[in-house]
């Protein structure tokens, strides 16, 4: 995912000439090609995050279309006053592509955990926040962000992942996908609708065999937006579902699920509808204490599909 | 408990040199006086505002603005303008004083600082005021914004300069010194980091809150030539700012009274920022730059 969304700042770097890259202390051979073919236009500028932004604020002042790369938790907790100051009140086209979000790094402890950084950028005007599922859709994703004329945080996964983006699928900034939807309003089962975004929406695809074979009818709605949100789709979910489920790989705060009320209880457009209890699973209120890997930490949290399936299982009754 | 501070002492290390001792000398000309008219009719429209650091920038931006820089003010956006960054934006007063006094809006607007639908704030924003190249205020965020607006124009062979003014206090921010770094590597050479050198940050002297000494060899280890001056000498700091370069930026370490013109504010932490300034406060103020 992450080579996915680099190749493509370069292949966009080919084709407009206003778009620089701008990496912290990145892995050697890092976009070596572009530093090949453009190096005028490529800046490796060290571990100095609060710099990197603030140069990229200046270079898109001047019309450029900077994509600035490093980890996930050092580009938001680090420099988030760069990214409110520089970047949000100024409404400038950088675009921000963080490695790693939420535990993939479990390895390496809490310091480099992105735990939070939906939560805290979605505080923030003017930002566009996306969570791709895969590199598939990472792809289109980088490529959509040419028409967003304000700053973008684009949040990376391990890579690997199982890719559920169609074939004919279309990418859209702040448009939901329905990876699967109910089976039909006739239909006597009690109905869950699961609310996903980034990875954890293949896992929740995992789930949809165990549930209905419990006799339930489940949809799984994708965000790879998560600003702006695309408040229709989620009412609309809402609407169909006895039990709505939020999955994110985020704390409990500030993320997928704090949008997802949001929206149901108080909806920019439209009428306020009854909200019915909202099951959410995420990571907890702490700093993980265990290391190991992406998978161990989400399971520990009961974010694989075993653990979601239990979850909702337990909810739905 | 006053917090007025005792005459500044020529052995502390900031005011031990010949800059600093020139800047208490330096007698202000007819322009430097209407110029603190200007900020004093904002402060008296606001009834508030950044005095001291405000007044210790005057010739610094009027330097920049009468003599240095090229800019159209009847075409703010001019592709090859250079740069003006207020990095230490508290100071916006001198920065709205100059662009007033250019014509890039009417005198008469700058009564309306800070007031609710006013266009010049306690901070300057960038797409508000024409001439107001960023938004700041935040400090620390100037030097890298100058830093990306100077390798943008090296990129496209633009052979316009970049101006970053920032405070003494401001640069206790690491950002500063992140991008001071990253300056020095690409020897940005039209590049020009002013620090207004007035000695006192909000809670007291800079020599007592966080020491800055040596200052010029600091920059000078970052790879910036490093000239310091009087820094309300209007023709020394042309002078210095028109200089032929050698290849790497420029640190302008400007010399400042903070306050400059108003005797009780000059070096007084209480002078930093006023607000609920009445009529009889103004008309001191005046008065006070016609005694000078």
């Amino acid at each position: 995912m992450r080579k996915a969304a680099l190749n493509t700042a370069y292949l966009l770097a080919q084709q407009d000439e206003r778009v620089v890259f701008i990496g912290s202390d990145l892995g050697a051979g890092t976009l070596a090609g572009m530093k090949e073919t453009l190096p005028e236009r490529f800046f490796m500028e060290g571990i100095a995050e609060q710099n990197l932004v603030g140069m990229a604020a200046g270079m898109a002042m001047e019309g450029l279309v900077p994509f600035v790369n490093t980890i996930a938790t050092f580009l938001t907790r680090r420099c988030f006053e760069q990214i409110a100051v520089d970047l949000c009140l100024q409404n400038l086209p950088v675009r921000l592509i963080a490695n790693g979000g939420g535990v993939v790094y479990a390895p390496l402890g809490s310091t480099h955990l992105a735990l939070e950084d939906i939560g805290i950028l979605r505080a923030l005007p003017n930002i566009t926040i996306l969570a791709p599922s895969d590199a598939k859709e990472m792809i289109a994703a980088v490529k959509a962000t040419a028409s967003v004329p304000g700053p973008v945080y684009i949040r990376l996964g391990k890579g690997g992942d199982p890719v559920i983006f169609g074939a004919d699928e279309t990418f859209a900034i702040g448009k939901a996908s329905l990876k699967k939807a109910f089976a039909g309003t006739s239909d006597a089962r009690r109905r869950v609708g699961i609310i996903s975004t980034g990875v954890m929406t293949h896992r929740c695809l995992q789930t949809v065999a165990a549930l209905t074979g419990q006799g339930l009818d489940v949809a799984v709605l994708h965000l790879a937006t998560l600003k702006p949100l695309d408040e229709q789709a989620i009412r609309d979910l809402a609407a169909g579902s006895d039990l709505l489920v939020t999955v994110e790989e985020h704390c409990p705060h500030g993320g997928l699920h704090s949008a997802v009320l949001e929206t149901l209880h108080a909806p920019t457009a439209g009428p306020l509808m009854p909200v019915g209890p909202v099951l959410r699973l995420s990571l907890p209120d702490a700093f993980p204490t265990a290391y190991g890997s992406q998978e161990q930490l989400l399971e520990l949290a009961g974010l694989d599909p075993d653990g979601i399936t239990r979850s909702i299982l337990a909810a739905a009754g | 408990m006053s917090t007025a501070l005792p005459p500044p002492r020529l052995s502390t290390p900031s005011m031990a040199n010949r800059w600093a001792e020139a800047s208490l000398a330096q007698p202000l000309d007819q322009r430097s006086r209407a110029l603190r008219r200007l900020v004093i009719r904002a402060l008296d429209g606001g009834e508030r505002g950044h005095i001291g650091p405000s007044m210790s920038l005057i010739e610094i931006m009027r330097s920049l603005y009468d003599h240095v820089a090229r800019h159209d003010p009847k075409n703010p956006d001019w592709p090859e303008r250079d740069r003006i960054i207020l990095s230490k934006g508290h100071g916006c007063l001198a920065l709205y004083a100059l662009l007033a006094d250019h014509g890039y809006f009417p005198d008469a607007e700058i009564e309306t600082f800070c007031r609710r639908d006013s266009r010049l704030g306690g901070h300057p924003e960038r797409g508000k005021l024409p001439g107001v190249e960023a938004s700041t205020g935040a400090l620390g965020h100037g030097l890298s914004i100058g830093l990306g607006m100077a390798l943008a124009a090296r990129l496209r062979g633009q052979s316009h300069s970049v101006f970053v003014v920032m405070g003494d206090g401001e640069i206790n921010e690491g950002s500063v010194w992140e991008a001071a770094m990253a300056i020095g590597k690409h020897r940005l050479e039209r590049l020009v980091a002013v620090v207004d050198y007035n000695k006192l940050q909000s809670y007291g002297l800079t020599d007592d809150v966080q020491p800055l000494e040596p200052l010029a060899d600091k920059w000078q280890a970052f790879g910036f030539e490093t000239v310091q001056i009087n820094g309300h000498d209007v023709e020394a700091m042309t002078a210095a700012l028109t200089a032929p370069r050698n290849g790497k930026p420029l640190a302008l370490i400007c010399h400042t009274v903070k306050g400059k013109g108003i005797p009780w504010a000059e070096f007084s932490p209480e002078w930093h920022h006023k607000s609920r300034l009445n009529p009889d406060e103004i008309q001191a103020l005046y008065a006070a730059l016609e005694a000078e």
